[in-house]
């Protein structure tokens, strides 16, 4: 075939980082990423509709990571979209120079790749080196500010990102050397699909070892309970559209690392359940994310641990397993994804509109500015799981599996789900309602991006496509 | 495998794990760097020596690596940033010398019991490396804990990391251990580049986000 989709996935965001950063720093800079990021969707879609499967040493692609480069792809492009009008403003405003224009969008593409080979590949080493190459972009455009502040955050990020990193690369050597007895050296050892078929016959106590570092370092890049700290900071020191990209992006390709790594595991009966350790970090990422909710005083940190909370629920649901709870695992993720990066969209044209991020000086947007404060409080609604949005579906799914495999764990689950619905339409309610406060700027932003995700997320709760059930059914099976 | 080769092997192995001790109690920023200096010497011979075992070339190339960029660019660059930035040279510690110690010993022994049992089968030297190099790694997070100071614990990540190199090199076959070092290095250049642009003289002293939060409220 001479035409390879998968490839032109890759080759697009190299071949636009580079020409961004070939070319002055100017307005158009931002044109190129956006027009680049809908190249790329459109590759995407296009491997999607072609569904087909393959696996090659290098290249891997099926059911699972179609959905995550659509999902990737797709919220690359709106946020791209949003970032225009962002940066525009930015520029204005005399907050950042051109040359950072330069700089910032090279590294979004350079990010986007990053983010696309580790979900397309087969190998588990290339898919450690994306994930770090992942984590290196972020914590330079997390401190792009230069503010003590943001120094400060991309600092501790970096820190702890890399300890999680070393302890990822640990377990994949371990995961090398179970196969490698099997597989012999070399390069098929480190093959997924090579040690998925080998899974049974892989010596079990080096796979538990192998999964306990894997857990703990890609853990730490999902933002789960003990290893969480980097995220707050990160979120809220950053350029708004990188905060949407790392909540609706980085977490998420992280979670995939860890999710190919637990299919390995459950190929093999003999070994822990895998499930048990990410129910638990899960649960506690729930409950801890919930009660930080509260006293909040700046809104991107409050939706920061608005993510922790989220991810802790959708690692709870693939660690709980069976084809239910996987199923509202994707959907729960794919609808986070959509939802949070709306939010950060609506809290990017807040915090222009007011100035600062401190809820404090926020009260009755929804009078001032009816859109974006209409925006963000469909936005919570969705967060909090009220139905019609979608995101009730998923976590009715998800309450509904645990109660009837483990009914325990669905006590502490749903006082989880209580208190931040009680937390988030506390914050909410000073921000978007309430007589206004603040100053108040006229709002230049798009709307748009913001819309469209809010509407899918939308038609997802109240008539999910059936292609799409069915998809999800067939990876629900596949994670097993 | 003749005993002589194993023997040298487990000798380099052993020798980081006792470097990384002797990183452990260091109260000198300078004689921190030296010793890490030595850690990475140890590195590069113990990499070197499994390029010979194994009969695989490309890691010499990781073994350079660990020679003149670990064991001699990155402290020298270090020992400039310490000069420039007029860091405080003597190293606070959080807890006793003492109690530190001691919590490496047992992590040393959690990390041989919990590698041994789990490999076995396994080829022996594979096993020993790994047990040792999750000893390093083990105690390498000890010190970044430890120690108060951005340098120490970014020596502290350092020889975190010289660990993980010796696990995939004493990995038999692993494919890209050469770029994966290179990679570390990469991400390490990166740190050092940082703390001297961003001019951390003191790591922070909390992860509790409480702190941060009340501290910037002030602040804005």
């Amino acid at each position: 075939m001479s035409f390879d989709p998968a490839l032109l996935l890759l080759v697009i965001p190299a071949a636009a980082a580079a020409a961004i950063a070939a070319l002055p720093g100017t307005r158009a800079s931002a044109y190129v990423n956006a027009g680049a990021s809908f190249l790329t969707l459109l590759a995407a879609l296009y491997l999607a509709w072609t569904g087909e499967e393959r696996s090659g040493s290098y290249l891997l692609i099926d059911e699972l990571n179609t959905i995550f480069l659509v999902l990737v792809a797709f919220v690359g492009f709106t946020t791209s979209v949003f970032s225009a009008n962002y940066v525009a403003y930015e520029l204005k405003s005399g907050h950042v120079t051109p040359a950072f224009l330069r700089l910032y969008h090279a590294l979004y593409q350079a990010l986007a790749l990053a983010f696309n080979v580790a979900l397309l590949s087969n190998n588990l080493g290339v898919l450690w080196v994306a994930i770090e190459l992942a984590t290196l972009i972020t914590v330079v455009m997390v401190g792009i500010y230069r503010t003590h502040a943001a120094i400060e955050a991309a600092w501790k990020y970096f820190i702890l990102a890399s300890v999680g990193i070393a302890l990822a690369l640990f377990g994949t050597i371990l995961l090398y050397m179970a196969a490698q007895a099997v597989v012999g050296p070399g390069l098929a050892a480190m093959e997924w699909t090579e040690l998925v078929a080998h899974a049974a016959s892989l010596q079990p106590a080096m796979l538990n070892l192998a999964f306990v570092f894997l857990l703990l370092g890609y853990g730490t890049k999902i933002g789960l309970f003990p290893l969480h700290a980097w995220l707050p900071d990160a979120h809220a020191e950053g350029p708004t559209p990188i905060t949407a990209v790392l909540s609706g992006l980085l977490l998420n390709v992280a979670l995939y690392a860890l999710l190919r790594c637990k299919i390995v595991l459950a190929g093999n009966p003999t070994v822990l359940a895998p499930g048990t350790l990410m129910i638990a970090m899960g649960l506690f990422s729930v409950l801890f994310g919930a009660f930080m909710l509260y006293r909040r005083r700046d809104i991107k940190r409050l939706f920061a641990y608005s993510s922790i909370e989220h991810m802790g629920l959708i690692t709870f649901a693939f660690g709980l397993g069976g084809p239910i709870a996987n199923f509202a695992g994707l959907l729960h993720m794919v609808l986070h994804s959509l939802t949070k990066s709306a939010i950060f969209f609506a809290v990017g044209d807040i915090s222009q509109v007011k100035g600062t991020q401190k809820i404090a000086e926020m009260g009755g947007l929804t009078r001032t500015d009816p859109l974006i404060g209409w925006g963000l409080v469909i936005g919570v609604a969705a967060l909090a799981g009220l139905p019609p949005l979608g995101l009730f579906t998923s976590e009715f799914l998800l309450v509904s599996a645990t109660i009837s495999n483990r009914a325990l764990l669905a006590i502490p689950l749903v006082l989880g789900l209580l208190v931040a619905v009680g937390a988030l339409f506390l914050q909410l309610n000073a921000i978007a309602f309430g007589e206004p406060k603040g100053v108040s700027r006229k709002a230049e932003c798009s709307y748009a991006p913001m819309f469209v995700h809010l509407a899918l997320v939308l038609i997802a709760g109240v008539a999910l496509p059936p292609a799409i059930v069915a998809l999800f059914e067939t990876v629900a099976k596949l994670l097993g | 495998m003749s005993t002589l080769t194993f023997d040298i092997a487990h000798l380099l192995a052993g020798s980081l794990v006792l470097v990384s001790f002797l990183l452990l109690y260091q109260d000198r920023l300078y004689a921190l760097l030296n010793v890490y200096a030595l850690h990475a010497l140890v590195l590069a011979a113990a990499v070197a020596w499994q390029a010979y075992a194994q009969d695989a070339p490309q890691l010499y190339i990781t073994a350079a690596i660990a020679l003149l960029f670990k064991a001699i660019v990155i402290p020298v660059a270090l020992h400039r940033i310490i000069v420039k930035l007029g860091i405080q040279r003597h190293i606070e510690t959080v807890g006793g010398i003492g109690s530190t110690m001691l919590l490496g010993m047992g992590l040393v022994a959690l990390a041989m019991v919990v590698t041994l049992r789990a490999t076995e089968g396994a080829d022996l030297l594979a096993r020993e490396d790994l047990a040792f190099a999750l000893a390093v790694v083990l105690l390498g997070l000890l010190m970044m804990v430890t120690r108060r100071n951005a340098v120490s614990q970014v020596v502290g990540f350092m020889s975190l990391e010289n660990g993980l190199v010796l696990a995939a090199t004493g990995a038999k076959g692993m494919p890209f251990v050469v770029e994966i070092s290179v990679a570390f290095s990469i991400l390490i250049a990166f740190i050092v580049i940082g703390i001297f642009l961003f001019r951390i003289r003191e790591r922070f002293d909390t992860v509790d986000v409480e702190a941060l939060d009340l501290y910037r409220s002030g602040e804005r």
